[in-house]
């Protein structure tokens, strides 16, 4: 039984001669990844060779753009928790996987792709299918090396894991030349853990965590803000008893988002641009901000000349370079948030803010009146991206896992779309990939395979990267698709309609029959554009085991609420 | 908030593209480079770059964050003028004829304190090590008699601070 990973694990220790490709092979196999994705090429071939010798070990998913195998890769290791793997040829090939590296990066997702380039003795010669992927990758990746001799694979895929997963996770590329593919190596494997110049994990300062629970003990209105770092950081029942403990409300950034179920009693929303009102409001009335594993990104502070001023601000963050970069913070924990999130939940007493909690519920209450009741029970004929969302809900009972694009569908979805479970909410945050949901679900259902992945996309962002229907169609992945068609580039045309005077420039789409798309793919699909349709057709989609699409046709110029303008404060939300 | 010159100190591996990714980091935000070196440092196989840069005290440190965060960089720090001993190096080549013929030419090299690297029949070098303003004051005096070339390294600076950058090392060695 098993006895090819016992093999590999025996072959660790001793060295064999083998040739460099199939020592990459074993390398991904020692670090446990046994899914990858990639389109083959001319560089890259004796990988590939050598991936179909291992086919039984190592599954390889054929994407239909190389793009769609990093982000299929990032929706695996986001639901997955382990690093993504993506491959690619050189040129042409390794320069489409950088948007998929770009959105990892900024997005702190853990993945690995490998690049096969032009011989060695070709290097700079402007050879075919050349390009310089190590000076191109180099600003979106978190380290990225290229290997010109085979004996340098085990080691350097070793360190590529080991940067890729640990600390503040993140992309890494290695490139390959193709004679380092094919020159023999004595092979053995040692799992990399630890680099000199590298210190992923900094140590807790006690006397900080002393002033934090100072700030903490002494606070009568703290609000916290909490981000992907709960989740990266596997943290999450950590995180929940400092909540439960402090009975501080907690309001999420749009990667923190699942990291605390959705009805959990202190989750007050979202921040940000089209946050929800109470948190983004409140954020200018607290005297303590609690900023958790994020970041302070722009879409998430407005301006930062009025962000919180009145506050004082303790930031939980695993990356240094993160601390006082945008935001001030009075006191820094500059540690994982798993170990940070202990200590100080031992060190605070039960509390509660029952009159700070009140004006949360004051405000929620406006937010409800004016906007969230209009998307959800609409009166108007055509139907609101809420109500999809919201009947979406209904079926899967917060237990799938959401995948979304960019644009309108995202924040709605993020919005209203519930979560009973961490690690369930997959969205390009920091670069706004358009076309990034498509693919991701692939890799998200892989990394998850028990579960279900509903993905949410819009009419836009899901012609960008439509051609992944035939992986899916290929590899039989049950992601349920859900286009939320409105016939234009939605959340561009929305701000044409509230800063352009209404001047569409671009934004309208003449979209083709998407359901026939779909069937051409052999899926099994549906359009709804009727109220009265929605339930059943929600329904008929999450009740198939097989991939399904579902087109519904929203109303064309609707507009998300509340909004932040760009560069103005929380406070200047609108909410119509 | 004021600029004003900043020395930023990099000790890192020697690993090829580090430099490509420390320049980014000023690409990225816009910054010009005033000056840049790179050589080996007082410890085997650690390198270190100096990079002078005329920003505010803000990005230089967030600058200096950034760089630190490089996984080949081990430590990164930033002084102004006042906090380290700098220098720069520059060389001036002039024709041969004009030392015999200008006897000015004798008195400049002798008043800044130049030296004579090499003399040829056809051209000799001076090398003249100080601050900016004195390589930059010998080049304006060698001017009118024809300079062939001129030429001027980035600065070099050694902090007045301890760095501790073998300290630090030894640590990283005995926690992994």
């Amino acid at each position: 039984m098993n006895t090819d990973k016992q093999n590999i694990k025996k072959n660790s220790s001793k060295s064999i001669r083998i040739s460099g490709a199939e020592a990459v092979i074993r390398s991904l196999l020692e670090e446990e990844a046994n899914l990858v994705y990639g389109y083959p090429g001319g560089a890259i071939m004796p990988i590939y060779d050598e991936l179909y010798k291992f086919q039984d070990k190592l599954h390889h998913v054929l994407t239909r753009h190389e793009q769609g195998a990093t982000h299929a890769a990032q929706g695996y290791a986001r639901t997955s928790g382990k690093v993504g793997v993506a491959l690619a040829t050189s040129g042409p090939g390794a320069t489409n996987l950088v948007t998929g590296i770009a959105d990892a990066q900024i997005d702190s997702t853990p993945m690995v792709c490998i690049t096969g380039q032009v011989a060695s003795n070709l290097l700079g010669s402007d050879a075919f299918q050349e390009t310089d992927i190590i000076g191109i990758s180099t600003p979106v990746t978190k380290w990225n090396y290229q290997i010109t001799k085979a004996s340098e694979i085990p080691e350097i895929m070793a360190k590529a894991f080991y940067i890729a997963r640990s600390g503040r996770p993140g992309p890494v590329l290695i490139d390959i030349t193709k004679d380092a593919q094919f020159e023999e190596l004595d092979y053995s494997y040692k799992k990399c853990t630890g680099i000199r110049s590298y210190r992923p994990y900094p140590e807790l300062s006690v006397d900080s965590l002393k002033k934090a629970v100072l700030l903490i003990e002494q606070a009568k209105k703290p609000f916290i803000v909490w981000g992907q770092g709960v989740i990266l950081g596997r943290a999450e029942e950590e995180f929940k008893a400092f909540v439960e403990k402090s009975g501080i409300p907690a309001a999420w950034t749009i990667l923190g988002l699942s990291a605390l179920p959705t009805d959990h009693s202190s989750n007050r929303g979202m921040v940000g641009m089209h946050g929800n009102y109470a948190p983004n409001l409140l954020t200018n009335e607290c005297d303590l901000l609690i900023a958790i594993g994020m970041r302070f990104d722009d879409r998430v502070t407005g301006s930062l000349n009025t962000y919180a001023k009145q506050a004082k601000v303790i930031h939980m963050e695993l990356d240094p370079a993160e601390v006082n970069k945008n935001v001030h913070a009075d006191v820094a924990l500059i540690a994982d948030c798993k170990i940070s999130l202990k200590e100080i939940t031992n060190r605070i007493s039960n509390r509660k803010y029952p009159q700070w909690i009140d004006r949360f519920d004051e405000l929620d209450a406006i937010e409800n009146e004016k906007v969230i009741d209009g998307d959800l029970n609409p009166t108007k004929p055509g139907l609101t991206m809420g109500e999809a969302i919201q009947m979406i809900n209904k079926h899967t009972n917060g237990d799938a896992i959401i995948v979304t694009d960019v644009g309108q569908h995202q924040m709605v979805a993020c919005r209203y779309a519930k979560f009973n479970q961490s690690k369930s909410n997959v969205t390009s945050g920091g670069l706004g990939t358009m076309g990034f949901a498509l693919p991701a679900a692939i890799g998200a259902k892989m990394g998850a395979s028990e579960r279900e992945v509903v993905a949410i996309i819009g009419d836009g962002g899901y012609q960008m990267t439509i051609q992944e229907l035939g992986t899916i169609f290929q590899q039989k992945t049950a992601v349920k698709i859900v286009v939320l068609n409105n016939g234009f580039l939605g959340m561009v045309r929305q701000w044409q309609q509230l800063f352009f005077d209404k001047r569409y420039a671009s934004t309208e789409m003449v979209n083709p029959d998407f359901v026939t798309i779909a069937k051409g793919y052999q899926l099994e699909a549906n359009r709804v554009s009727k109220r009265e349709d929605l339930d059943q057709a929600v329904k008929k989609m999450i009740d198939s085991d097989k991939p399904y699409f579902l087109e519904v046709c929203v109303e064309k110029e609707a507009n998300v609420f509340p909004m932040i303008p760009t560069g103005a404060s929380v406070s200047d939300i609108r909410l119509e | 908030m004021e600029k004003k010159n900043y020395t930023i100190s990099v000790y890192s591996e020697n690993n090829i593209g580090l430099l490509n990714r420390i320049s980014a980091i000023f690409l990225k935000r816009h910054i010009n480079l005033e000056s840049f070196s790179t050589s080996e440092s007082e410890i085997p196989n650690v390198f270190r770059f100096v990079i002078v840069v005329n920003i505010d005290s803000e990005k230089v440190r967030k600058i200096v964050q950034q760089i630190e965060k490089q996984i080949d960089v081990i430590k990164a720090y930033y002084h102004t003028d006042e906090e380290t001993i700098f220098q720069e190096n520059a060389l001036y080549k002039v024709k041969s004829s004009s030392l015999f013929e200008e006897r000015q030419i004798q008195n400049i090299i002798k008043d800044s304190h130049a030296t004579i690297v090499t003399v040829s029949p056809e051209f000799f070098v001076i090398e003249k090590t100080g601050f900016r303003e004195d390589t930059e004051k010998l080049r304006k005096n060698l001017a009118p008699y024809g300079l062939l070339q001129f030429v001027r390294s980035g600065r070099i600076s050694v902090s007045k601070a301890k760095m501790g950058i073998s300290e630090l090392l030894n640590t990283f060695k005995n926690n992994n």
